[in-house]
């Protein structure tokens, strides 16, 4: 039997999440990611932003930062670059990431530095009453958007793969093994990897909807396609799927050993001993 | 063997240059920026000097971005600075608060210039003063500083890096643009002649660690990430391990601590100089901070030498006004005049101190230009005839 124990801040439950929040059901998934990698906790900083997901740093027992709306990734930069030796793992949702920190999460790619960046996308603000966000399919209904939203929604993968991402993965809150394996690899991946996780917001997207809960896993469930099964299917099979999976991986010079070059190139120059 | 005394370093220095180097002196190993004139020579010098001296230098994509990622260096127990102007100020302040409330760290260069908006991007103003105490929404307590010549940038760079050590707060250092840019010869203290100030560490082991605990001085220690101390940081009001909590209680505490903190080290977070005023015979006292300071300074020159008693006080830390000298200043002058490159943000200030005691003129210049010591002196003459 799996010790979640071991890893959270007991003295902080009972959590806010509501009954059938996917954010548990990622959390214990990112636990078990980094028991299997073997991090000592001292060694783990977790940088949040704000909404349901980024509560999550509250409740894990590592270094943890739970900062201002859309900028994670900007502190993880910072700590990244200030102290290589800690994995540091940002987690953050879909308004967080893509809308109000839209920017830092394409630089962040861009540079390619060494973050995990796990996306809760639950295609809402759930935080704050349900309002539409980047990520809310076309047509949905939002606190924002109650006649159905006329928004096209964004593509978190494509948009970090154009951006530079060197490590590009979607899992759900459905397809835990594999959520598992994916959080794992990112987080083993030296380079700017994404992990963009479909999860469920029963209270404020489902809902107004008119989706239960079991029919927003079943969605999850019926309407991605994993890429190894995505080989063996026809366009027409494909079509409205969404691709799960490991996206896109690729080679490419992380930031802050290059960056770490450049000093020691620069103290050699001065005649620095140290 | 004697040990030969080492011969004083002087170089000539530009104001945001002698900023840089004060910063490396005072430990500063980490820099992350983002370019905006007048301070784009700030991150200029530290993206050279960085690697030079193991330190970290990164532009960021914009100017939260520079103000989030120092926090986040801080937390890992560097000693972080950014440096920005008026725009890139207003966009830094949620990060501030942030700062402020999870009792971070930090220095940020504010190298005032003409606003509001893009107003004069290369002229030098003195109107970000009430912002750098109120910019940040809510309630809390605010360091900064106004430097007035190119050695003064350079000791309270230092003196910066060491109140935000010691006080667990963000420190904004509002150089205007005149003093930025300008270039003096100064003698850069030897690193032995510098005192620098650490913040407080856990002596405790991790499990009785609290990081926003009570002590005497309002300050809790603060453990750097990745040593063994484990715990939470949010800009949610929190209790003494971090978590978050809303309760009266709590939250009223946190807010008084925060607070108190700054109060209990006002006698050494208060720096101010004095000219003419020790003399008995002053009347006419001047409030100014700054490059407006200079000209004061030629202007009571001027006045003094026409048998007009006036006098100076230039305080040197903004936040937290200085209320004792400005009172003391109230109750033996007949007249006090406030002297800056704003409709007078800090006369707001001192009228409040003298509550009435005496009477309080301004002296403003708007126009992207210093303020001749004429100027001031005709205001002088003014009131010395009434």
């Amino acid at each position: 039997m799996f010790d979640y124990d071991k890893y959270l801040r007991l003295e902080m439950f009972p959590h806010i999440w509501c009954p059938g929040c996917g954010c548990g059901i990622v959390m214990k998934s990112l636990i078990r990611a980094i028991d299997r990698l073997g991090l000592q906790k001292d060694d783990v900083c977790m940088v949040s932003g704000i909404g349901c997901s980024s509560r999550l740093t509250g409740y894990v027992d590592f270094n943890t930062l739970h900062t201002t709306h859309g900028r994670p990734i900007a502190f993880a930069t910072g700590v990244k670059l200030a102290k290589p030796s800690l994995s540091v793992i940002v987690v953050t949702g879909d308004g967080d990431a893509l809308a109000i920190g839209g920017n830092h999460f394409i630089h962040a790619a861009r540079r390619n530095m060494d973050l995990t960046v796990l996306l809760f996308n639950n295609a809402t603000y759930g935080m704050t009453g349900g309002q539409l966000a980047p990520t809310t399919p076309t047509g949905k209904v939002a606190s924002t958007a109650r006649q159905g939203s006329i928004d096209p929604p964004f593509d978190a993968c494509r948009l970090a793969t154009a951006a530079g991402a060197t490590y590009v993965a979607r899992g759900t809150s459905y397809h835990t093994q594999q959520l598992d394996r994916l959080i794992e690899g990112g987080i083993k991946h030296k380079g700017f990897a994404l992990v963009e996780i479909l999860e469920n917001c029963n209270t404020y997207y489902g809902r107004p909807n008119k989706i239960g809960l079991l029919d927003l896993l079943q969605w999850e469930k019926g309407n991605t396609v994993n890429t190894k099964a995505a080989e063996r299917m026809t366009p027409e099979q494909l079509e409205g799927k969404i691709l799960t999976g490991l996206l896109h991986e690729s080679d490419r010079q992380e930031y802050v050993a290059q960056y770490e070059n450049l000093v020691t190139r620069a103290r050699a120059k001065t005649g620095a001993t140290a | 063997m004697s040990v030969q005394p080492k011969p004083p370093v002087v170089k000539l220095l530009q104001g945001n240059e002698a900023c840089a180097e004060a910063a490396i002196a005072a430990g500063c190993r980490f820099f992350g920026g983002y370019p905006i004139s007048p301070s784009s020579e700030i991150a200029e010098h530290m993206s050279v000097r960085m690697p030079q001296v193991g330190g970290r230098f990164i532009q960021m994509e914009d100017e939260i971005a520079a103000m989030g990622c120092i926090l986040g260096a801080a937390m890992t127990g560097a000693k972080a600075m950014t440096a920005t102007s008026g725009p890139g100020y207003s966009l830094k302040q949620e990060n501030i608060g942030y700062a402020i409330m999870a009792e971070i760290p930090c220095v940020i260069v504010n190298v005032m210039r003409g606003g509001p908006s893009t107003g004069l991007p290369t002229m030098p103003a003195q109107a970000d003063v009430m912002q750098a105490r109120w910019g940040t929404h809510g309630d809390h307590p605010a360091v900064a500083l106004v430097p007035a010549s190119v050695r003064e940038v350079y000791d309270e760079t230092i003196r910066a890096f060491n109140i935000s050590e010691r006080y667990r707060i963000p420190v904004t250092l509002l150089v205007d643009e005149i003093i930025a840019h300008m270039r003096e010869r100064i003698v850069i203290p030897d690193q032995s002649e510098i005192t620098l100030w650490e913040r407080p560490r856990p002596t405790v082991p991790p499990d009785q660690y609290l990081p926003y605990g009570e002590t005497p001085s309002g300050v809790p220690p603060m453990a750097d990430f990745g040593t063994g101390y484990r715990y939470h940081v949010t800009g949610l009001y929190h209790d003494a391990r971090g978590l978050p909590k809303d309760s009266p209680d709590i939250v009223d505490a946190l807010q008084r601590r925060l607070m108190r903190k700054i109060e209990m080290g006002l006698h050494e977070i208060q720096k101010y100089e004095q000219l003419s005023l020790a003399l008995k015979d002053a009347r006419l006292g001047i409030v100014a901070y700054g490059s407006s300071a200079r000209s004061a300074k030629a202007a009571v020159r001027l006045a003094r030498a026409k048998g007009i008693p006036v006098g100076l006080l230039r305080p040197v830390t903004i936040w937290p006004f200085p209320e004792g000298p400005v009172e003391d200043l109230a109750k033996r002058m007949r007249h006090i005049l406030v002297v800056e490159m704003n409709l007078g943000q800090v006369a707001l200030e001192v009228e409040r101190v003298v509550h009435g005691l005496c009477p309080v003129h301004r002296v403003n210049r708007v126009t992207g230009e210093p303020i001749p010591p004429e100027q001031i002196l005709e205001k002088i003459e003014e009131l010395a005839r009434s």
